[in-house]
């Protein structure tokens, strides 16, 4: 009877990849992981930020000042992991034209451009105590500034484009252009000029940070990281909304909006 | 009537017609070669006639000016062709269009790319280039410019469909841009300074071969995107 159980995992699988590319499906997902994502970032970035500024230990060459640190690592971190999300959405937008990869695409630009902004001006501000200026020609710092140009070409050119889904797809292109091109100029920019510390958490074996500076660097993480899923959830829901607005399950969803509130 | 043709004969009829087009039209040719010129003369202008500093900033300057007229000649790779309808038709063919636009870039390559090459000896010479680092210069510009010619295919591919795109153009492309002026400076300036430059020339030619490789495609899904 039900025609479930005889389909293969894979099928299963890709019923439910299109089942969630449905704008209507996803924005119920939207609104009811929205809060969750919301009060876990908040509370996560407020953790971390009292774990960072009052309970780690200061750094023993660095003082106080390491402690832009919770602040800037995370928001580098966070402004690679959106461009490679961007690319993925852009593939998924190529090959299956699903709606909601384009949604994403779009919504992740202004936002990984922030990070990206947000790491360079507290790298620059970290720069000026440790290195004596604002502004270094140093590897890292110049490749995450190439990133920022990679993100505000991606939504220059999805604006120019006055036709929504050509726009998306051109977008979608360039992204994944950038993203085979992110590690050559990486790596490039790395061995032209290289100032910056080492890492000093990816180094898993033995990490030369104190686990008490690397606990509340990691919630941040986590913080920063749940605040770039609810901040998406929520431009990805109003992009589908407005672009879906003469359907009929938008029409629904604003008929039974006033109803639920009374209830 | 069905034409049949390979698609090598498709390629070389593309490449012959792409070529006498250019030469009927000789402003294209022209005209990034004396951008080239200028922005050599402009440096020098805005740093001043001293040989010593010239000559410290001639590798960063010349190809800082390479790279500059390549980007401006590749706002001519696909216009013409888009505003007329032939880049429709192209697409159209039954052929590989990835193959037929590799043609192009070649043909864009080698009546732009390749007079700025023959032409940066005068260039190195103003700019006070020391003798020895001639070789490295020719070298470095022959297997770096073919990486910019594809890499800016595609960026013209995106924006085919926008007016007035050129600065755009530049903002998409530039930062694509970087890692081969950053190999290419680098190895003319080692060979100022008698060092062996042969670790950045050969990933200059990795880069244009990756892009050999990969950017027709992308050039073609691209110029698919803005045709609609």
């Amino acid at each position: 009877m039900s025609s479930s159980s005889t389909l293969s995992l894979t099928d299963r699988f890709w019923r439910w990849f299109h089942g969630f590319g449905s704008p209507a499906r996803f924005d119920r997902f939207a609104q009811k992981a929205l809060p969750w994502f919301s009060w876990g970032a908040g509370i996560l970035l407020l953790a971390g930020l009292i774990g960072g500024l009052f309970y780690a230990p200061a750094d023993y060459q660095q003082g106080e000042s390491f402690r832009i640190i919770y602040v800037h690592v995370p928001a580098a971190w966070m402004s690679l992991f959106t461009y490679v999300v961007m690319a993925m959405a852009g593939a998924v937008t190529l090959i299956w034209r699903m709606k909601l990869a384009d949604a994403v695409a779009r919504a992740s630009a202004p936002l990984g451009a922030s990070f990206t902004a947000l790491a360079l001006i507290t790298g620059s501000l970290w720069g000026k105590p440790m290195w004596g200026t604002y502004w270094v020609w140093d590897g890292r710092l110049t490749s995450y500034l190439i990133l920022l140009f990679l993100y505000l070409g991606y939504i220059a050119l999805v604006n120019a484009i006055a036709d929504r889904r050509t726009g998306s797809r051109a977008g979608a292109v360039l992204a994944l252009v950038g993203v085979v091109n992110l590690p050559i100029i990486h790596f490039s920019v790395e061995w032209w000029n290289t100032l910056h510390q080492g890492a000093t958490v990816t180094k898993f074996d033995a990490p030369s940070i104190d686990t008490r500076m690397l606990i509340p660097l990691l919630i941040m993480f986590f913080g920063y990281q749940l605040y770039y899923f609810a901040v998406m959830l929520l431009r990805v829901r109003n992009e589908l909304l407005d672009t879906e607005r003469r359907t009929q399950w938008v029409a629904n969803l604003i008929m039974d909006e006033p109803a639920r509130d009374k209830s | 009537m069905m034409l049949k043709q390979s698609l090598s004969q498709a390629f070389l009829a593309e490449l012959h017609a792409d070529l006498r087009l250019a030469y009927r039209n000789k402003s294209a040719l022209f005209n990034p070669l004396m951008f080239f010129i200028m922005v050599a003369v402009l440096f020098a202008f805005g740093v001043g006639p001293e040989s010593t500093v010239l000559s410290k900033l001639a590798p960063g300057v010349i190809w800082v000016a390479a790279l500059l007229s390549s980007l401006l000649a590749l706002d001519h790779l696909f216009r013409e062709d888009y505003e007329n309808g032939s880049l429709e038709q192209l697409i159209l063919s039954p052929h590989a269009s990835s193959a037929l636009i590799l043609a192009k870039i070649i043909v864009h390559w080698l009546v732009t790319g390749l007079p700025l090459i023959l032409i940066s000896p005068f260039i190195a010479m103003m700019m006070q280039l020391p003798g020895q680092a001639y070789g490295t210069m020719l070298l470095s510009l022959l297997l770096g410019t073919p990486a910019l010619s594809l890499i800016g295919a595609v960026g013209v591919g995106l924006t085919a469909g926008i007016k007035r795109s050129g600065l755009l153009l530049s903002l998409l492309v530039i930062p694509l841009f970087i890692p081969v002026l950053i190999f290419g400076a680098s190895a003319v300036q080692a060979s100022t300074i008698g060092l062996s430059a042969s670790g950045q020339l050969y990933l200059l030619a990795a880069f244009s071969l990756l892009s050999l490789l990969f950017t027709p495609f992308a050039t073609s899904a691209a110029i698919k995107i803005s045709l609609n």
